[in-house]
């Protein structure tokens, strides 16, 4: 039997709107799947660090204060340069959908915005970040 | 209320009388009648609703005890005698965004716009006490607020408009007296005394630790911050609103209605123990104290919240604290519309349920409002935008008629027996906060942080199973959405805003600035009011990020439990 995805719930940088992450966290983990969330507050280097060390098949960051558009694309960066490419990042917020163009293009697999039903994540997140557990 | 015969009854079977025929004739009906699927038999915050509510539910109510008239204890009915014929709610749209000089820009063209006072938003940065240029901003400055770090930044926020004359509410909390030093500085330099100036900071750091998360030291010095500020205002600034104490960002966290209610109140309280606790008289800060609500969207349900929540205040002010000032036992509140009821997919529906939210905010007896702007949900509103916002709130006011009789639904036999409902159900929340030994060891125990992720999961699974319709995301979708124009804020703003901030250190005296904030972390080692310190750092350049990172080393850094 495969072993189950194990997937970081994060939150970066200043904002601390964390209603979002909690649900996503406790419906991923209803789902079977193995949760692990950062906490408030986190850098950049903390999530992809902890993102490493804890060997998660993905990243679903959630994003509320505007601040997307830099965090995002420098998660990717470090994921990259550490050699985790593999892992799947994720996310959601308050991201309007021009910006979703350009976080997709910058290798962000997903954005979910408010109202995104939870059944559509779960099977995303089975369905992508389940390719690294097969492997 | 004069007590009646029952008539209508309880579907739960408690009749305080012999049923009328006409009673059972409807109960009968009723039972019979095929029903709706969907979560009907309660609210929004998953409260159990009979579906008729009748004389048997206000039976217990005596008028003179429970509502009684509209200015006279316990202010259930409103706490001014005149209502809204003496004098509107005031419309208030908080707005931020960018730099200081754009957002003094959206001040002056809502205040054009027949906006009666002003409310900042501050960005993340200047939130968590942490300069523009700061590592930690880097992304993050002008986004979800305006920039301050400096005197000036504060001085351009403000220019061109009279602080005499108008009412600022800031949305600021660990960093709250740096802004409210920044606040009197400016105005000094206008020709105004603190003494005249009028407004409300938020500074309600218990919700912090409980629902919003911006915080920098942990809960016991952050009250220690909040009691000096309190104990400053009421000598110095006496028309000033010390505290915003806030529920809105509890139930914006996932709440109940009652949640809300039992913890904004309770974290009221503690401010008031602690106060009383430095020493001050509960009728020298108290009337200064003020309250800041969600308007979400189950309609009567929050009027009973407003309603109940003026009661419970009053009782405890008067009975447990024995304030003897009338306006000590006052609840003024602000409200805001629920941002966490708007939704992404067909943003024009946003309109409307802030209308309805916003009407149960007047009927609920709100002194002052602000209404979302249909795209707040995505990002920080377009001009455009706000002023349908605010003109929806013009359209309340002036053409719907409801500000023209006091209290309307009083005497509803649903709002009364709710609103019952809604004090006794915080009546328990408070006895299990005492429980833990007050609110901070239930913030430390994660408590209410449990509570309300409880409850945010609990509805959202609700939406999620097809009990609650979300209309445009769980019912009537529509695949094609009408494009909507967002306003962006660049990243040249964060880059200005950095020159600016660093042009104005290398202008300053830096030993004067050093000078000042020595005194402040002196004061804040010992037990002088600290205000005054805050004041003069602000005065001799020392910045927002300087002022909060020289107390760490005094009271340390929190860091919260993460629970989920």
């Amino acid at each position: 039997m495969a072993r189950p995805i194990r997937i970081l719930v994060a939150k970066a940088g200043l904002d601390g709107h964390d209603r979002g992450a909690k649900v996503i966290a406790r419906a991923l983990r209803d789902a079977g799947f193995e949760v692990i969330y950062t906490g408030l507050h986190q850098t950049p280097e903390q999530v992809v660090e902890a993102a490493i060390q804890e060997d998660v098949d993905g990243i679903g960051l959630s994003v509320l204060s505007g601040a997307h558009m830099t965090l995002f694309p420098r998660i990717k960066e470090l994921l990259d340069k550490d050699g985790a490419s593999d892992v799947v990042l994720f996310g959601g917020g308050t991201i309007p959908n021009e910006d979703i163009e350009a976080l997709r293009e910058a290798g962000v697999a997903a954005v979910f915005t408010p109202g995104a039903p939870i059944a559509g994540i779960v099977d995303f997140v089975r369905r992508e970040c389940g390719k690294r557990v097969e492997v | 209320m004069k007590k009646e015969k029952d008539i209508t009854g309880s579907p739960n079977g408690k009749h305080s009388g012999k049923p009328s025929s006409a009673q059972a004739v409807w109960q009968a009906q009723f039972d019979a009648a095929a029903k709706l699927p969907g979560a009907n038999d309660r609210t929004i915050s998953d409260h159990p609703l009979k579906p008729l509510y009748g004389p048997s539910d206000a039976a217990g109510i005596d008028y003179e005890r429970d509502l009684s008239y509209p200015g006279q204890y316990p202010f259930t009915r409103g706490i001014h005698a005149s209502g809204y014929r003496g004098r509107l709610w005031t419309m208030r749209q908080f707005a931020g965004f960018g730099n200081a000089k754009q957002t003094n820009e959206r001040y002056r063209f809502l205040l054009a716009q027949g906006q009666t006072g002003l409310s900042v938003a501050f960005d993340m940065p200047a939130l968590m006490g942490y300069d523009s240029d700061h590592p930690r901003a880097l992304g993050e400055v002008g986004k979800c607020g305006v920039a301050i770090s400096t005197l000036q930044d504060m001085q351009d926020l403000f220019a061109g408009i009279d602080l005499g004359r108008i009412s600022t509410s800031m949305t600021i909390n660990c960093t709250a007296p740096v802004a409210l030093a920044m606040y009197i500085a400016t105005a000094e330099a206008q020709g105004v005394p603190q003494e005249k100036l009028s407004g409300t900071l938020q500074a309600d750091m218990l919700k912090e630790y409980i629902a919003q998360k911006e915080w920098i030291y942990p809960p016991e010095p952050s009250m220690r911050i909040i009691t000096d500020m309190i104990a400053y205002c009421s000598r110095h600034v006496p028309k000033w609103n010390t505290i915003s104490i806030s529920g809105y960002h509890i139930r914006e966290a996932g709440s109940t209605a009652v949640q809300e209610l039992a913890f904004t109140l309770a974290d009221g309280f503690a401010y008031v123990e602690a106060g009383v606790a430095a020493g001050l008289d509960v009728d020298d800060f108290a009337p200064r104290l003020s309250f800041f609500f969600n308007a979400h969207s189950d309609f009567f349900e929050e009027i009973a919240k407003y309603r109940a929540a003026r009661r419970i205040w009053a009782r405890h002010m008067r009975e447990r604290f024995g304030a003897k000032n009338p306006r000590s036992w006052t609840l003024r509140f602000h409200t805001q519309t629920a941002g966490c009821s708007a939704t992404a997919q067909q943003a024009e529906n946003n309109v409307m349920r802030v209308a309805f939210q916003a009407l149960g905010a007047v009927l609920g007896g709100t002194q002052s409002l602000h209404t979302n702007s249909l795209d707040e949900v995505m990002a920080l509103p377009t001009e455009k935008n706000v002023q349908l916002a605010l003109r929806t709130q013009q359209v309340l006011a002036y053409e719907t008629g409801v500000g023209n009789v006091i209290d309307p639904l009083g005497g509803s036999y649903y709002v009364e027996r709710l609103t019952t409902e809604m004090e006794e159900g915080a009546e328990e929340y408070f006895a299990r906060i005492a429980e833990f030994g007050g609110v901070i060891p239930a913030i430390h125990a994660g408590f209410f942080q449990k509570e309300i992720a409880d409850a945010s999961y609990r509805y959202q699974r609700e939406i999620e199973n097809g009990e609650r319709i979300i209309v445009g995301v769980n019912d009537f979708v529509q695949e094609e959405e009408h494009p909507i124009s967002l306003l962006k804020i660049g990243r040249e703003i964060e880059l200005e805003q950095c020159a600016r901030v660093q042009a104005f250190r290398a202008s300053r005296d830096s030993q004067a600035a050093a000078d000042a904030l020595a005194a402040l972390v002196s004061a804040a080692r010992g037990g002088d009011n600290m205000m005054p310190h805050y004041i003069d750092c602000v005065k001799k350049k020392a910045t927002l990020g300087e002022i909060s990172e020289a107390l760490v080393p005094v009271f340390g850094r929190y860091r919260e439990p993460a629970v989920i």
